[in-house]
């Protein structure tokens, strides 16, 4: 009897079994419905502080993650929830961070720029434009230190390549062969600025031609295979030949910079951000699904309904969670007893 | 006990560590093939190999943020910065990312990272090579600050330091990697954050640390033989954990204090050592606290005002003079 694996047309799919993109599918649509409701619960006042949502770039993390091995290492910068998500952080975990909740992954101390989860080896939630990139060099490092195979994923956006740490992490991760995985996501905006207007070459993955052994590519970010392509080959590169490299996504962020900057206006037209919707990497992709037969639209449906029954859960999960308590101050300033401002000199006495 | 120099306590700190952990490296600016630009690192790239003696390029927030990398997965970094004045490059990898970690993960990463090199002024380093960083990094929750004076200190800290589970600055003085002093044979570990009295008296104390440990001790002998006045000398040895439990004791025992540094005063490490004994032993003083800083200037080059801005033994001599009611 055939079945709807054998109906899968090979080649279309780059060779991705059908199990592996109902996954990708549906990781793609966990990012877009969780962050639709972060959205929501931060215009309310449930979420606070800086809060930069990814939707438009679901392709991104999900292709790039979906490529990794279970031992590797993800590590990111403060637009960080769907790579929390897509590496397998549970949703209650990431919302009740969001909410500033003693259940979050980190008892309500980083918040949605600081998204860690130690037991899917996902490294953060980094707030500092570029500082992470050296972080990921380290990884990398200990890894060839450690001699196992295993390889570091490293995502930045596109405002990055023109600071330093940028160039210092790529040339000590090129010098000394480090399996690490650089990916920009390149959606053209460092905030409001155009990278046309700062970037003395735009062609952002040109910039690895500086580093001797950093092979660099291009790649559609919109097109969730393409992305897992690319980064499949740049895993086999890392974890045989211990080689780095880099890979510039090309893709876009539908909203504001962050929760308090409008989608469009100073430096980008409604007709703009329209037209890039028109090529959303989510409804692209059930197309070519849907199209090839692998998914009938009620399974589309029926899985969506899953995720955001899902994402409604996470929020309850938040919701109920307590607030950190004053106990909970100095818990994690130190791993030893000292505790720093608990020697009496931070409050009156 | 062996009498062995400053440097050479270092550097027997490192191997030590190094023997006993393999998951203990150093990494930075000339560790390597030049053996340290001070010569702290001598012979460890042949005994250890270059996996764990990296000679870095000059980048310092890029070799710093390595680090901090590598220690989030289990390895002990230790990270040379030629002098404290050039990790400022690094301030960023230092205070963002090691600082933060632990806490901004929930407890989740830790960093055990030594971040070492020189501080203070040397000779004729000019401004940009002459600065003290010490209150730089006390500041900041999160992160320990050591600023050994003796070689036993020196051995002693440094082991605690890369043994110990968060990160630690540890600032070397540039001008003491030539003293000798005793060290106990086997293994000598001081704890991170308990002070010291370096000379016992009963007449003044004198509150300090790093370099200038040394010169309230020139300060202390001259203030015995010539005007038989006995200053105790307390030994911060650390600014963060700031023990300043035994300077209190000795406040209430002497009644007079002068807090000596060698960085700026304003915001500086004594302004927080004079808060503490003010709190704590008001009513045991029986004069104000002095206080003797570098002065509140850039470093010049020339040797003649050079010495005018570090603190000297005359300046603390007329600052315990004044505690003492003897000017």
């Amino acid at each position: 009897m055939a079945s709807i694996e054998d109906a899968v047309d090979q080649e279309q799919f780059s060779g991705v079994p059908r199990e592996k993109l109902l996954e990708i599918l549906r990781s793609m649509l966990m990012s877009r419905r969780f962050e639709e409701k972060t959205a929501e619960s931060y215009q309310v006042g449930k979420i606070g502080g800086f809060c930069h949502l990814y939707i438009g770039q679901e392709a991104v993390a999900t292709g790039a993650i979906s490529a990794l091995r279970e031992d590797d290492y993800v590590i990111t910068a403060y637009r960080d929830h769907a790579q929390a998500l897509v590496r397998g952080m549970s949703p209650s975990k990431v919302m009740a961070e969001l909410y500033g909740r003693i259940d979050g992954c980190s008892r309500g101390a980083g918040g949605s720029m600081h998204m860690f989860d130690k037991a899917v080896n996902f490294m953060g939630g980094h707030g500092i434009v570029g500082t992470h990139l050296p972080l990921a060099t380290g990884v990398g490092y200990a890894i060839r230190y450690r001699q196992t195979d295993q390889v570091c994923l490293c995502f930045f956006g596109d405002s990055v390549v023109n600071g330093g740490p940028f160039h210092e992490a790529f040339n000590m991760t090129a010098k000394w062969e480090l399996p690490v995985i650089y990916i920009v996501e390149n959606n053209s905006y460092g905030m409001g600025t155009d990278i046309d207007r700062v970037a003395a070459v735009d062609e952002l993955f040109m910039r690895a031609c500086a580093y001797q052994g950093k092979r660099a590519e291009q790649v559609d970010g919109q097109d969730v295979l393409a992305v897992h392509e690319a980064v499949k080959r740049a895993v086999v590169r890392a974890r045989d030949e211990k080689r780095p490299t880099f890979i510039e996504a090309q893709t876009y962020r539908y909203l504001g910079h962050s929760m308090s900057d409008p989608a469009h206006g100073v430096y980008r037209t409604r007709d703009e951000v329209a037209q890039e919707r028109e090529r959303d990497p989510i409804n692209t992709f059930v197309d070519r699904l849907t199209d090839a037969g692998v998914l009938t639209d009620d399974e589309v449906e029926e899985m969506d309904q899953q995720v955001i029954a899902e994402v409604e859960e996470a929020a309850t999960f938040a919701e109920n969670s307590p607030v950190p308590g004053p106990e909970e101050i100095y818990r994690n300033v130190y791993s030893d007893e000292y505790r720093g401002g608990a020697d009496g000199r931070d409050a009156w006495r | 006990m062996a009498v062995i120099t400053y440097r050479e306590a270092l550097n027997r700190a490192l191997r030590e560590e190094m023997e006993r952990d393999d998951s203990v490296f150093l990494l930075g600016e000339e560790v390597g093939e030049y053996d340290g630009a001070y010569k702290v690192s001598k012979g460890l790239l042949d005994e250890f190999g270059e996996w764990r003696v990296r000679d870095t390029p000059i980048a310092e927030n890029g070799f710093a943020g390595l680090g901090v990398g590598a220690a989030m997965v289990g390895l002990r970094p230790v990270v040379e910065f030629m002098t404290w004045n050039f990790a400022l490059l690094a301030y960023d990898a230092i205070v963002n990312s090691a600082a933060k970690m632990y806490a901004m993960s929930g407890g989740q990463y830790n960093v055990p990272i030594v971040f070492r090199g020189p501080g203070g002024s040397a000779l004729q380093l000019s401004a940009q090579h002459s600065q003290v960083p010490d209150p730089w990094y006390a500041n900041i929750p999160g992160l320990k600050v050591c600023t050994p004076a003796t070689p036993a200190d020196a051995l002693g800290l440094l082991k605690s330091a890369i043994r110990d589970n968060d990160p630690v600055v540890f600032v070397e003085g540039e001008l003491l990697y030539n003293i000798k002093g005793e060290v106990p044979d086997g293994e000598h570990l001081v704890p991170i954050g308990v002070a010291d009295v370096k000379r016992a008296g009963a007449d003044v104390t004198i509150v300090t640390h790093a370099k200038m440990v040394h010169v309230a001790l020139q300060a202390a002998d001259h203030l015995a033989k010539e005007l038989e006045v006995e200053a105790e000398v307390i030994d911060l040895r650390c600014v963060r954990p700031l023990d300043t439990k035994l300077a209190i004791e000795s406040v209430r025992k002497t009644n007079r204090a002068v807090v000596l540094e060698e960085g700026w005063p304003i915001a500086g490490i004594g302004a927080q050592v004079v808060d503490d004994i003010q709190r704590e032993a008001f009513d045991a003083l029986d004069a104000p606290v002095a206080r003797v800083s570098g002065l509140d200037v850039p470093m010049h080059y020339a040797r003649s005002l050079e010495k005018l801005i570090v603190p000297s033994p005359e300046t603390v001599i007329e600052a315990v003079k004044h505690v003492c009611y003897l000017d």
